[in-house]
């Protein structure tokens, strides 16, 4: 095999041979074959083949498709982005909708709370007030009793030292009208 | 011939990877001749199918991992076209992205065990490279008819200097497509037979008692080498889909 490819490159074959001997071997070389005019047309007809084909099919169908592939992913993530964007928007919206809507109902809750301490106070005004003055009236009441015992009790002493009088003077043998026993007894109550 | 290695122990056939042979049989390539040329441009095609066609098939908003891929590599083609050709060289995007996409599978697939490599073949490359010089060309000479000799009159340099200035310049837009090729080819060559050297060092264990040092270097080497060249195989994909861009900026805005 060796010998027909050598006299196919002959010239190839002497400078290989020359490297091959310096390499250290003496055997001989095929030569380069990269230089064997003789394959060229067959290599060049079958790179244009193999070229065609990859053309084509590149660029009628890889091509094609890659880019819009990636124009396709390019405009997915654009409108995802934009989608995004506008979703954010509307969460910071949402948001201050709902702390709006947070100290709204705050203040109301403020106002009712305010409005019905003052409701409140204003009944326990009206109860505090009728209270005092139910207390006022009890008091003045009670007074006015207290006074008409006292009276009562002045009298019933008077009573009492008339009708002691009297039996200590019956006792001690005198005799003494009414009158005059409590006359005496004024009298000496008034001292 | 055969023997003779092996009564010498060692096989040193650094090259008979890139040897271009008929697929079912025989010697003789013909221009239609299925090869191995045939069968690994069809496995990159196949690759290329399966992850631009099929990977895509969900065409999904949040991708699966081959989609992921997929579009990957078309973002990053599509920047570079953007970025380094300008805006309106968009519309040769297909043309920079099935060159991108056809050496890259060529180097990876190359770096399988027992692979060929179309793109270490300096045939297969220089049709590449001057498929570009003719393309960017034409592109100038279309967009902008004589104007675009412009890219080789340096106005911004002193009068009497601009002639000399020419002359280089339009020596090294020649050059362009020999070296945008053998820049290719010869990355994608020298890695394979310097792997394929190494290997044929691993052996030796085998046949003699200096095996027990040259056998685990050469396989770290090759370890090695290997990592290298998977690195490589993409920077020089990258290499050349960014002079790709580079060329077609000079053709679409010739002027300095």
């Amino acid at each position: 095999m060796a010998n027909t490819t050598h006299t196919a490159a002959d010239t190839a074959t002497e400078a290989a041979g020359h490297a091959a001997e310096a390499a250290g071997h003496a055997a001989q070389s095929a030569g380069m074959p990269q230089l064997d005019t003789s394959t060229f047309a067959n290599q060049i007809f079958w790179l244009v083949v193999a070229l065609i084909v990859i053309y084509f099919v590149l660029s009628r169908i890889a091509l094609p498709r890659i880019g819009a592939v990636l124009a396709d992913r390019q405009r997915t993530i654009t409108s995802d982005i934009a989608a995004a964007e506008e979703l954010k928007a509307k969460a910071v919206e949402a948001e201050k909708a709902y702390n709006q809507a947070i100290a709204d109902a705050r203040s109301e809750a403020a106002k009712i709370v305010a409005e019905a301490r003052a409701e409140i106070q204003k009944d326990l005004d009206v109860a505090t007030a009728k209270a005092d003055a139910e207390i006022a009236a009890k008091t003045a009441e009670s007074a006015a009793r207290i006074e008409e015992i006292r009276a009562g009790a002045l009298e019933s002493v008077k009573d009492v030292a008339n009708e002691t009088a009297a039996a200590l003077v019956s006792a001690l043998g005198g005799s003494a009208d009414d009158k005059s026993v409590a006359s005496a007894v004024s009298d000496r109550m008034k001292g | 011939m055969a023997t003779e290695e092996h009564s010498e122990g060692l096989a040193f056939h650094p090259m008979d990877q890139f040897i271009v042979k008929p697929l079912f049989g025989g010697e003789h390539v013909g221009v239609l001749t299925v090869t191995n040329v045939t069968l690994w441009m069809a496995i990159a095609v196949l690759c290329v199918i399966a992850l631009f066609v099929l990977g895509t098939r969900g065409r999904a908003v949040v991708p699966n991992r081959t989609q992921s891929v997929a579009e990957l590599a078309y973002g990053f083609v599509h920047k570079m076209v953007e970025d380094v050709a300008g805006h309106d060289a968009v519309k040769f995007f297909p043309y920079v992205f099935t060159l991108f996409i056809f050496i890259v599978f060529s180097n990876f697939l190359g770096l399988l065990p027992k692979a060929f490599t179309p793109t270490s073949h300096i045939a297969v490359t220089a049709f590449l490279a001057v498929a570009v010089f003719l393309t960017v060309t034409i592109v100038g000479f279309v967009k902008h008819g004589v104007h675009f000799l412009g890219l080789f009159w340096v106005s911004s340099a002193p009068l009497p200097l601009r002639p000399v200035l020419a002359l280089i310049e339009v020596i090294s837009y020649f050059v362009r497509p020999v070296s945008h090729s053998i820049r290719l080819a010869g990355n994608m060559m020298a890695g394979h037979a310097v792997i394929k050297v190494f290997a044929a060092f691993a052996p030796l264990i085998l046949i003699s008692g200096v095996g027990i040092a040259v056998t685990p270097l050469s396989i770290l080497a090759i370890t090695a080498i290997y990592g290298l060249e998977i690195l490589v195989a993409f920077i020089q994909a990258y290499v050349f889909t960014i002079l790709t861009c580079v060329y077609l900026r000079d053709a679409l805005h010739p002027a300095h």
